[in-house]
């Protein structure tokens, strides 16, 4: 039935909050996506390739030039446009994984893949903490202002004070941690207290944390002493992640997967990370059977933000981006909500997304200085996984899916479908 | 028009929902559809409305074979569907709503609202249904909101029309208006599949009754078949409709509310100075109309609402005003009203709902670790205790049918050791088979001297349990009678006449019921 696939999303979230009387559809749409299969994530990546390839070939020089004799010699167009393709990928690829044409050591041939390791450190921290957040019932956009409140503890405790070198990281990480909770904790508290809505909240917070950067970094404590610039002095030598192997992986790699591993133990076998499911799924019956959503908002909002705010470490303690300036928090913050619903809001499938876009990031590099291809294209591909994620309906039309709930034998299945069917006949 | 399914078959997988089912609704008849909760009844007709393609079997209209591929076509044919969760948007016109999807269309594409308008009156005068085209929908009672669905399929021409559980969500009255309806809809020559679970319903109004059981067709039987015989071919055993219960033995004060008041947000009263008293090992019925503040005295009980004045004593110990955790830990068990909002989580494993309000106490977690093999030993416990009927306790609670999820929210809270048990309405929704079961657990939990308070909307379930009744009307406690009172004397007191005023008008009045049922009777039969 091809009219229910293109049914309008709102009607189906209009059927749930019928059932559920869950508060907003923002809610139902999240639950959506963090309970799509792994089959869409999957889908959603290969999807972008191939619009990605489309672009690259539209953009190439020569591909153009063969459009204009197509009819003439299609074979030449059609030639062309696959080693484009065929090169930017492979470029992409090998920068990303490993550089196939270097062989002179091991370590140059799995320098792309340390890279891309390297890369990934702060998306699958913030990435985390996102992911905490959705878990919970939460919109948190707030990554962004998280990292940037990080950063400051972080880079203030590391370029102004002196200490041994493992206290130094240690004094520093927590930093990090407290400097994203605080940011986190503002809008759990305010939503908990007064109902304000986090999305906004935690987007407005974000401006005020990159506008506190930018004053912090014009004061005598945080401006380096020899430069008029917004930059602050480097972190200390004692206060750097130790590196492994001459590589560019370092201990914040290590310390991300054991993030990943301490969020999969809150989730899954604490009782506070029951609680934080049981509110995100459904604060009803969560705060029927006596749990204080409140309480259980602004754990999930402190956790979230402190996951985030380490995401500043992998900028700052590793070089060479070892200093504060005003761009510290690059993108991060929002790349991580992508790479968290990629992953599902689950902690394996966000160290796979973060990863993935580690990557992308790393390989892009490369395909840009190789093939002259534009590095815009990562940003695209990027784009095209978060409209397929956030629409599981169009990759299970382009595939031919089946919906996954008109085969479940509950009745609400067939009601939400009914709504879906009777809004568009 | 005369409706015929012919060997209907419809798998999930390895689960047959609909085993070869024959079918055969004849024009101008109420054919009710009866079976427990997960019997196929609501599969079959998404099967028979286009939802679901049917793995064998035909469907037939006047003997010609058709296939609908959606509800368009099924709509086209003539056959309209009232789902049970309606299908309306809140904030359109009930003339928008009935027109949704098929408007009439005037000059420059603009849809003519007086033709809407004026389907909705015709209909609407055509069968008494009282409805204003342009009241909101948000705005409506639930009843009349029903009968938007249902003018909504007349308006498409539907001869058929598919009642999907309409009385779940009426309160008595309005399930009575509904049955009127369904009378006038089957004298202007409307076939009604009318399916529910609901006995008393059922042979009431309908003509043919085909009973289904795990898929199939279990049997036929006429409307003049005992409430007995027809339970029997639903749950394959026979069930006794009135719980099997000795005289309460009264262990003692427990719980006292007294003068217990609750405002709303704009200062309307939602409980007017109510008191009760329940003792050890009584059941305290509380009975009345939906929306006369039972479901605000339950959740004020458990802490969810907060009182603006009065008290609330268990055992001595100051209730009112704790938070909903103090309360359960107070020895406060909970049936939600509503399971699905409340009760439960969807998407939570049926192990982890058995253990949603007592996470943080040992067993299941220590230090804040949740214990995993002490929740799976308990989820294996209580499912073999309550006969819950799941694949296994990881699948998520959505995967149950109603009755089997009740159990769940029930095995849950007497699990522990109760001072007080509160259930709101719980049985809503639950099949015949879970019922008995249902009651029966709560009638042993009073037996072990627990004080019990059962909130119902269902007068049946109020009779059949209750030591004492206590009767709501605008949020007050109108009187507390016994359990022997008459069906008549509690209705008149549900709408608001003392128990004494009650006891006299129903004398007085009872003449005049009976010549009026001997009318009625007479209708039914022409």
């Amino acid at each position: 039935m091809s009219e229910t696939t293109t049914a309008p999303a709102p009607t189906v979230d209009q059927a749930h909050n019928d059932d559920h009387k869950t508060p907003g559809g923002a809610r139902a749409t999240l639950i959506k996506i963090i309970d799509g299969s792994t089959i869409t994530s999957i889908l959603a990546v290969v999807v972008a390739l191939i619009v990605g390839a489309l672009l690259i070939a539209a953009a190439d020089p020569q591909v153009q030039q063969t459009a204009t004799y197509l009819f003439a010699r299609p074979g030449d167009f059609f030639s062309t446009v696959g080693t484009t393709v065929a090169d930017a990928y492979s470029a992409l690829f090998q920068g990303a994984v490993f550089n196939i044409d270097t062989s002179y050591t091991v370590g140059d041939f799995l320098r792309p893949l340390t890279n891309t390791i390297a890369m990934s450190v702060p998306l699958i921290f913030a990435g985390l903490g996102l992911a905490v957040g959705f878990r919970s019932g939460l919109f948190n956009i707030g990554g962004q202002g998280q990292i940037i409140l990080g950063a400051v503890l972080c880079g203030y405790i590391g370029f102004t004070f002196e200490m041994p070198a493992v206290l130094h990281v240690l004094c520093c990480f927590l930093g990090a941690l407290i400097g994203g909770a605080l940011w986190g904790f503002i809008p759990g508290f305010l939503k908990a207290r007064t109902g304000a809505n986090e999305v906004i909240v935690t987007i407005m917070l974000n401006s005020i944390a990159a506008f506190f950067l930018g004053w912090l970094l014009t004061l005598d404590a945080f401006q380096r002493p020899d430069s008029n610039n917004p930059v602050s002095p480097p972190v200390l030598e004692s206060a750097r992640y130790p590196a492994f192997f001459g590589t560019s992986i370092n201990l914040g790699f290590v310390l991300a997967i054991a993030a990943a591993i301490a969020v999969w133990w809150l989730l899954e076998r604490s009782t506070l990370g029951f609680r934080l499911r049981a509110v995100g799924s459904n604060p009803d019956a969560a705060r029927t059977a006596g749990m204080s959503v409140p309480s259980v908002t602004i754990w999930a909002m402190t956790i979230a933000g402190g996951l985030c705010g380490l995401a500043a470490t992998s900028q700052l303690l590793t070089s060479p981006f070892q200093q504060l300036n005003g761009d510290i928090a690059g993108t991060f913050g929002f790349d991580a909500i992508t790479v968290a619903l990629l992953g599902r809001s689950r902690p394996l499938g966000t160290v796979l997304a973060g990863l993935l876009f580690g990557g992308l990031q790393a390989g892009g590099y490369l395909m840009q200085s190789a093939t002259g291809t534009p590095i815009d294209v990562i940003l695209v591909l990027k784009s095209v996984i978060v409209l397929l994620i956030a629409a599981p309906p169009l990759v299970r039309a382009i595939f031919h899916l089946p919906d996954p709930e008109r085969r479940k034998k509950h009745h609400r299945a067939s009601t939400a479908a009914a709504a879906r069917s009777e809004a568009t006949a | 028009m005369k409706l015929e399914l012919r060997g209907v078959t419809k798998k999930f997988g390895d689960f047959v929902a609909n085993d070869a089912i024959d079918l055969v609704i004849e024009p101008g008849q109420i054919h009710a559809l009866l079976g427990e909760n997960g019997a196929g009844k609501s599969t079959l007709m998404n099967v028979l409305f286009g939802l679901y393609e049917a793995d064998a079997g035909e469907i037939l209209i006047d003997d010609v074979p058709v296939q609908f591929d959606g509800p368009r076509q099924a709509m086209e044919a003539g056959i309209g569907m009232v789902h049970q969760h309606f299908m309306l948007i809140p904030v359109f016109t009930v003339a928008e709503n009935v027109v949704m999807g098929n408007e009439p269309i005037k000059m420059l594409d603009l849809i003519d609202t007086n033709q809407a308008r004026r389907t909705v009156t015709e209909i609407s005068d055509r069968f008494g249904f009282d409805v204003d085209p342009d009241a909101l929908i948000e705005d409506l009672p639930v009843g009349v909101q029903q009968r938007v669905e249902i003018i909504k399929a007349l308006s498409r021409q539907a001869s058929i029309l598919i009642l999907d559980e309409p009385t779940a969500v009426l309160t008595p009255q309005e399930t009575d208006e509904l049955m009127e309806i369904m009378r006038q809809l089957k004298k202007a020559g409307t076939s009604i599949v009318f399916i529910t679970h609901k006995l008393r319903e059922v042979k009431e109004v309908a003509d043919t009754i085909t009973v289904i059981r795990r898929g199939k067709v279990v049997g036929t039987a006429s409307p003049k078949a005992s409430q007995n015989e027809l339970a029997q071919l639903m749950v394959g055993h026979s069930v006794a409709l009135t719980v099997e219960k000795k005289p309460p033995e009264l262990k003692g004060p427990a719980l006292d509310v007294h003068h217990l008041c609750l405002l709303d947000p704009d200062g309307r009263p939602l409980l007017d100075d109510v008191s009760l008293t329940v003792e050890r090992g009584e059941i305290l019925a509380v009975a009345g109309v939906q929306g006369n503040g039972q479901t605000e005295l339950a959740e004020t009980l458990v802490g969810l609402r907060r009182p603006t004045a009065g008290s609330i004593k268990l055992d001595n110990h100051e209730l009112a005003g704790l938070s909903v955790h103090d309360v359960l830990a107070a020895g406060v068990g909970f049936v939600a009203e509503d399971r699905s909002t409340d009760g439960m989580i969807a998407d939570f494993t049926v192990a982890e709902n058995l253990v949603l309000d007592q996470i943080d106490e040992a067993p299941f977690s220590k230090a804040g670790a949740l214990d995993l093999a002490a929740i799976a030993e308990h989820a294996r416990h209580q499912i073999e205790e309550f006969d819950v009927r799941t694949q296994s306790a990881d699948v998520p609670i959505s995967t149950l049918s109603g009755g089997n999820q009740q159990k769940v929210v029930l095995a849950r809270e007497l699990s522990r050791e109760l001072r007080l048990l509160i259930a709101s309405q719980p049985t809503r929704g639950v099949d015949v088979g879970s019922i008995e079961f249902i009651h029966q657990r709560i009638v042993a939990e009073r037996d072990v001297g627990t004080p019990v308070i059962i909130v119902s909307t269902e007068l049946d379930e109020v009779l059949a349990l209750a030591d004492k009744i206590a009767v709501m009307y605008r949020g007050r406690v109108v009187d507390v009678v016994p359990p022997t009172t008459s069906r008549g004397v509690l209705g008149l007191m549900m709408a608001g006449a003392s128990y004494e005023d009650a006891l006299k008008e129903e004398a007085a009045a009872a003449k005049k019921t009976a010549a009026k049922k001997a009318v009625q009777k007479g209708d039914d039969h022409e």
